[in-house]
């Protein structure tokens, strides 16, 4: 015990020592949010760690019930803000599964390729500021070169450089210019430069290596017990991933490789999120090859009850008029029943869990993300490290609050 | 995928026929209804069993229906990575009932029932740490209750003069309003504003 209790020679209260208490947070630019966390130190080795969450509860779930299946789809954008669509991904899907929707081809194509430039996008976030975090102030600036550029992209698709609501229950909202897809294409043949810088920077850095090498290990019980996914699970030697274990859009038919690391640490973590952004360029190129394709120039939305009608047929046909009115007010309906629709996204598994009563609203909506298992667990893993290793944990362990509070 | 959920269902049953009553395989997803007392022996069951192995808790949430006289259902989702399936249990609640904390088995599921603790007010016996999560320090009421508004109680402000932040009742310049989009032809059980001075007049 380091209460002091067992110094029987200490004369004043001043020699005895007790653990000191720390608050890390909720302001601290390590804490990539507003996570508050009470250390208890043992000189400089953590001794307990309580994350106290909620601060960012803005109580998405309540609100939900509230609005409709198509009102709610941007709140789902405000969750992991890091990368938006693959989130609304999960929502559609689970409103497809409920309602039996088909999403025709080219709309899925489209989805499979701004999901993973939503997995570039929060990889390169992740990578850089964690290695912000343990000292390095060269990544981030680079890395947000990139995600600047990759954030156009989003805005030429939907008008908006974040909070997209791009994905749409049946398809997505508007169809791709070919232009567009020929920049996505220019860029993802210059991005792999950029990797390899940022792997120059990084990878056999001294620093880097000392700073996330044996740190944070985590190990297969550990995933079992506290419910890991994504990268915590791969970065140690389980090739656990949702869009090839449980294939959901068109992801069965596209080729790409499942890094896994060694160890469980930091280090390896970041390694698999390095490789992860390049077998996800190699995505993105099958997908540009795909919708230039003949079978890939099609519609973008199942034209049904669920999704407008044609802007042109608005103009000549009252009932499209009148279905496009009914559904921005009344929104469409969604058979009673109950679903659980999990999408791979960058973090980890998200998951919706979407209880459905008949009509147009959900009755009860649950969203699973993915950090608030990963940050349960801080406690576990972060005992016996030092204060600085804690800043590193919670880099790898890619926690962003608007999933963890909604 | 159907059928092998189909033999997992019956496995389940015939091995745990006290626990199981009643399960369905709907949208391909693997649903069992739970007794209340047996949940964490299924759960360790379903953890331990060769042929199941659902060693990952995915999620622990909860659905109110205020109407029934089994208020809350608790829902587990549970994943075998080794499988590659997944299971919803559902377990139907009173509100005053306790429901046996599964902490010790799945350690994850410490959060996931203070969230359900924290937002739906259903207590776990044998929970560690039941403490709030997600809402404010000393918030009272549990939000997602049907029966709780959902603007809430209170408001916060800085106060210039006091130099703190206060809590206020929540005062709306205007009425929340819940939409409701049943037409009058679907049978809707509302009076239409202005049909109530029709029924004064008789």
């Amino acid at each position: 015990m380091m209460d002091g209790s067992k110094f029987e020679d200490a004369l004043t209260g001043e020699q005895k020592i007790r653990n000191f208490n720390l608050n890390f947070g909720p302001q601290h630019p390590a804490a990539h949010g507003v996570l508050r966390l009470v250390l208890e130190l043992d000189g400089e080795i953590v001794e307990r760690c309580d994350p106290h969450i909620g601060l960012l509860h803005r109580g998405t779930e309540k609100l939900m019930e509230s609005r409709t299946y198509l009102q709610n789809l941007p709140y789902l954008d405000r969750l992991d803000y890091v990368a938006p669509m693959n989130q609304e991904h999960a929502w559609c899907l689970a409103i497809e599964k409920l309602t039996g929707v088909e999403v025709p081809r080219r709309a899925s194509l489209i989805r499979v390729m701004f999901s993973e430039i939503g997995r570039i996008l929060n990889h390169l976030l992740n990578v850089t500021t964690q290695a912000m975090d343990v000292g390095a102030l060269t990544p981030p600036l680079w890395g947000f070169e990139e995600r600047e550029k990759l954030m156009e992209f989003y805005e030429r698709a939907c008008g908006a450089r974040l909070h997209a609501a791009y994905f749409r229950p049946g398809g997505v909202h508007q169809d791709l210019p070919d232009a567009l897809i020929d920049d996505i294409e220019t860029w993802a043949k210059a991005f792999p430069k950029v990797v390899d810088d940022i792997d120059g920077l990084l990878t056999e850095n001294r620093i880097f290596k000392q700073r996330n090498a044996d740190i944070g290990i985590v190990t297969e019980e550990d995933i079992q017990n506290w419910g890991f996914s994504g990268v915590m699970v791969r970065g140690s030697g389980l090739a656990w991933d949702l869009r090839r274990a449980q294939p959901y859009e068109c992801y069965d038919e596209f080729d790409f490789q499942i890094p896994v690391g060694k160890h469980g640490d930091c280090y390896d973590r970041y390694l698999v999120r390095m490789e992860e952004m390049r077998q996800s360029l190699s995505i993105i190129h099958q997908c540009i090859e795909k919708l230039r394709a003949p079978e890939g120039r099609g519609d973008i939305l199942s034209r049904g009850k669920i999704t407008p009608p044609k802007r042109a047929e608005m103009k000549t046909s009252m009932e499209a008029l009148i279905h496009h009115f009914k559904l921005y007010t009344e929104g469409f309906r969604v058979p009673e029943g109950e679903v659980y629709a999990a999408v791979e996204a960058p973090k980890g598994e998200f998951g919706v869990y979407l209880v459905a009563d008949g009509t147009n609203r959900p009755y009860r909506a649950k969203l699973r993300a993915p950090g608030f298992l990963h940050l349960q667990a801080m406690d576990h893993v972060a005992v016996g490290h030092q204060l600085a290793d804690v800043a590193a944990i919670i880099g790898t362990m890619d926690v962003v609050f608007g999933e963890i509070d909604r | 995928m159907s059928n092998a959920l189909n033999e997992l269902g019956a496995h389940i049953e015939a091995k745990r026929p006290d626990c199981v009553l009643g399960w369905a395989v709907t949208l391909d997803e693997l649903n069992v209804d739970v007794a209340l007392a047996s949940i964490v022996g299924l759960v360790e069951f379903l953890k331990t069993d060769r042929t199941c192995r659902f060693t990952t808790l995915v999620d622990i949430t909860a659905v109110d229906y205020p109407e029934r006289a089994k208020r809350f259902d608790v829902v587990y989702h549970v994943l075998s990575m080794y499988q590659n399936q997944r299971i919803r249990l559902r377990v139907a609640v009173r509100e005053e009932d306790m429901v046996p904390s599964i902490t010790d088995l799945h350690a994850s599921a410490n959060w996931f029932e203070r969230e359900v603790f924290d937002m739906f007010g259903i207590l776990f016996s044998g929970h560690p740490d039941l403490r709030r999560i997600l809402t404010d320090y000393g918030f009272r009421g549990h939000p997602l209750r049907k029966d709780f508004p959902t603007t809430g109680y209170t408001e916060v402000r800085y106060d210039e003069v006091q130099k703190r932040v206060v809590y206020e009742p929540v005062n709306l310049v205007q009425e929340y309003r819940q939409f409701d989009f049943m037409s009058p032809w679907e049978g809707a059980e509302y009076i239409l504003p202005g049909d109530e001075k029709k029924e004064e007049a008789k």
